[in-house]
């Protein structure tokens, strides 16, 4: 929500303090979030296929690094942790 | 700079819910300085721990968009998970008194959303004045950089950011901002 500021009286050098307060978040990061969607469809897909066939499983889990890389996921930390977590729920 | 004008909140979360690539990568990078800023600024977390809440949040955000009773009211369930997470976080640490964190960011955090609005009222500016007002106060370019860049000659970059400062000032002083822009 717009929260109630428009309309009011600002004096341009409080304006310019507070346009210095909003850094740009390093771009890794912002890049990773605005990945997310693709990995997580990624590991979903990976995941459909080891729930459906247990050699697959076993496959995925011995390497999951390779699984990740094979499904054309980066096998970054997270995206490790998150496929981790969804094969042991 | 202008990562999504005229598009509103609530427009963008129905389009994310709605499986819109693009919708998602325009919410990230319209909320991703003020969750940075509430990591760094209002908590003054760690890189690593700033990293894995700004992570989180965005995650929870994409998980529980569904749940979203309101599309508009993103920014303050933004807000709230981020400070929720943080809090999580310098918790686990134990490094921090918790409750006097939570206090010194309860000053920053209104600021931030000062911030914000100033941010967002930026993208209603045409594009040549939101992304030199950007260069020069958020990513701390010098004129020569700024010029170089932008290709402009580096001593009419003072008066251009002046100017651009001035249409800032209106537009926040605009009643009707809040019903031509960005917010739901």
């Amino acid at each position: 929500m717009w929260s109630g500021e428009t309309g009011m009286s600002f004096d341009i050098e409080e304006l310019a303090r507070l346009l210095s307060l909003l850094q740009p978040a390093p771009p890794g990061w912002v890049e990773a979030a605005q990945d997310l969607p693709r990995l997580r469809a990624g590991i979903d897909r990976l995941v459909a296929m080891a729930e459906e066939d247990a050699e697959i499983r076993a496959r995925v889990v011995a390497d999951l690094e390779r699984a990740l890389a094979e499904a054309g996921i980066d096998p970054t930390p997270r995206a490790l942790a998150e496929a981790r977590r969804r094969l042991e729920t | 700079m202008q990562p999504a004008a005229g598009v509103t909140d609530a427009e963008l979360v129905a389009r994310c819910r709605a499986g819109d690539g693009e919708a998602w990568n325009l919410l990230v990078e319209r909320f991703s300085r003020f969750v940075f800023a509430i990591c760094v600024r209002g908590f003054r977390l760690s890189e690593s721990d700033a990293e894995d809440v700004f992570q989180d949040v965005f995650a929870k955000t994409f998980e529980q968009i569904n749940a979203l009773r309101d599309d508009g009211a993103i920014r303050p369930w933004i807000a709230q998970l981020t400070r929720r997470a943080c809090i999580d976080r310098l918790r686990a640490s134990r490094e921090t008194p918790v409750a006097e964190m939570e206090d010194t960011a309860a000053d920053s955090l209104g600021e931030i959303e000062r911030a914000l609005d100033i941010q967002l009222a930026l993208e209603t500016l045409p594009e040549a004045c939101g992304e030199i007002l950007d260069r020069f106060f958020t990513r701390d370019e010098t004129y020569k950089t700024i010029g170089e860049e932008l290709g402009l000659p580096p001593g009419t970059i003072a008066s251009r950011i002046s100017r651009c400062l001035e249409k800032l000032k209106a537009a926040m002083e605009d009643p009707e901002l809040d019903n031509r822009h960005v917010v739901g």
